[in-house]
């Protein structure tokens, strides 16, 4: 908004819910990181910590929630500052489920930290390097109110699908070679999935925040490269 | 077949939003009031510059703007109101049924007739609550007694406060409450049959009950009257218009649907009214 509100309160809370989203999504971000890098180093007690955090991430979406119908409540907001308050109030769902994404791959990185390891993680990290890229791209977008880099989040998640059909082929193919990989296999055939789709949360946030700025919505067709639907992998010489 | 199914399946979506979807889906109907280029003068200052917009038939207008900004200026011109006053003059058009209400030669009685109005303050005459609204009648129409008993319980009626004054027709319209008053001055325009009724600020003077009543009612008239609203109340011109003009200045800034405006206006100056962030 390029001029203050009449009402300075009025304007402070919405400063207050744009502070609260970023400390949110800024919590996000660390939780990304920190599962993927407690699966690269075999960190159990860093993956713990990722998983005890979650419940902060949840109580910041009940917070800008109880926030965001207060606001509706009591100033009823119009035009851009409706639509600010509506996406801050969807995204931060969006981020509650980037939140719980990261605490499920923690997770399993615990338990994969028990088990003999299969494969490079290299994609891991170049996937988990460009979701976080991408939410905190999308997050600085949300504070600056600046739609064109919004569509450059949104735009962007092709090569994450794209890394993630690599992971899953390669999964596929270590189970067929040897059933023992089966366990440790799938358990980062999830977590490659939960980065995947802590990809698309951030495309849903990227859409939130165009809306927030422009009042218009992104096309329906985003484009996409996660084709691992339909992939199948035929064991050699079958 | 799969395309009967298809089709049936997108009527029993749009059916399903029922009245919700009329405002939402921003469907405006044709035109009963086109205005183009209509400019105002009070003596040499001009209050309305390059009007173009249509109002739609049957449809809730609401007029937004700061003070001075020209609406209620327009809605005066819409029935002529300021040809009661010398030095006041409008060009342009404003056509309703081939006619130009600001033709110098325009029919002001027909016009009057064809264009009622409500103002801020409920302005009963000192007679009875049947004479109110018979009064009016009479200047129009010559009716026997009973058609006169019909017409006035009619627009009673229609206004929604026969239930109220019906025991009490004879007695002084100055005994109803605000709220009451300004419904009987609504029966009281409405009885002339009219086309259009312009209301200007209609529930300023009236408590949140009694609005939201005149809100009722309006929702109600427009299924019969072309409705132009001017409302400092901006919730009150999204919840009761189907179209909204934001004037600032003399000029039309922005008209669109309620919807549109108040979610996503296109032009700044709105944006900043509308959110309270005025210069």
């Amino acid at each position: 908004m390029p001029t203050e509100h009449i009402v300075r309160s009025y304007d402070e809370e919405l400063r207050r819910l744009r502070d609260m989203a970023a400390r949110m999504g800024g919590l996000a971000e660390r939780q990304v990181a920190d599962a993927t890098r407690a699966l690269v180093r075999r960190d159990t007690s860093l993956a713990a910590e990722v998983v005890q955090r979650d419940v902060q991430i949840d109580q910041l979406e009940r917070e800008i929630e109880a926030f965001c119908v207060r606001l509706l409540a009591l100033r009823q907001p119009m035009a851009a500052d409706l639509r600010v308050i509506v996406a801050a109030m969807k995204l931060s769902n969006d981020l509650e489920r980037i939140g719980d994404y990261a605490a499920n791959a923690a997770k399993r990185a615990i338990v994969l930290a028990s088990l003999p390891s299969i494969g490079s993680l290299n994609g891991f990290e170049r996937m988990a390097h460009l979701v976080q890229e991408n939410l905190k791209a999308a997050m600085d977008a949300f504070v600056n109110n600046d739609a064109e880099a919004a569509e450059r989040v949104w735009a962007a998640d092709e090569p994450v699908d794209a890394i993630y059909n690599g992971i899953f082929r390669e999964l596929l193919t270590f189970m067929m070679e040897d059933p023992r990989n089966i366990t440790a296999a799938t358990h980062m055939l999830f977590i490659a999935k939960n980065l995947e789709r802590i990809g698309d949360h951030t495309t849903n946030i990227a859409e939130r925040i165009h809306y927030a700025v422009r009042g218009d919505s992104l096309p329906e067709d985003r484009p996409k490269a996660d084709e691992s639907a339909y992939a199948v992998v035929r064991p050699a010489g079958g | 077949m799969s395309t009967t199914a298809e089709t049936g399946a997108a009527e029993a979506n749009t059916q399903g939003f029922g009245g919700v979807q009329a405002r939402s889906e921003a469907v405006l109907n044709p035109p009963r009031i086109a205005i183009r280029n209509l400019e105002f003068f009070y003596g040499d200052n001009r209050a309305l510059k390059g009007i173009d917009f249509d109002i739609p038939d049957r449809q809730v207008t609401g007029m937004i703007g700061p003070s001075g900004c020209g609406k209620s200026t327009l809605l005066r011109v819409l029935n002529r109101m300021y040809s009661l006053y010398p030095g006041q003059r409008a060009t342009g058009e404003a056509m309703i049924d081939g006619m130009n209400i600001v033709a110098p030669d325009a029919d002001l009685n027909a016009l009057r007739a064809k264009i009622g109005m409500v103002f801020q303050k409920p302005t009963p005459f000192p007679m009875t609550i049947f004479e109110n609204i018979a009064f009016g009648v009479r200047l129009h129409e010559k009716l026997s007694k009973a058609q006169m008993d019909e017409r006035v319980e009619w627009a009673l009626t229609r206004a929604a406060i026969w239930d109220e004054v019906k025991d009490r027709l004879d007695a002084s319209a100055l005994g109803l409450s605000g709220g009451q008053q300004q419904r009987l001055c609504i029966a009281r325009t409405i009885a002339v049959r009219p086309e259009v009724i312009l209301f200007d600020e209609p529930t300023s003077a009236l408590d949140p009950i009694s609005t939201l009543k005149i809100e009722e009612l309006i929702d109600e008239l427009k299924r019969d009257f072309t409705i132009v609203i001017v409302t400092h109340n901006m919730q009150q011109a999204a919840r009761c218009a189907d179209q909204v003009a934001f004037f600032y200045l003399g000029e039309l800034i922005e008209v669109a649907p309620a919807a549109q405006m108040f979610t996503a206006p296109k032009h700044p100056k709105t944006q900043e009214y509308i959110t309270g962030r005025f210069g």
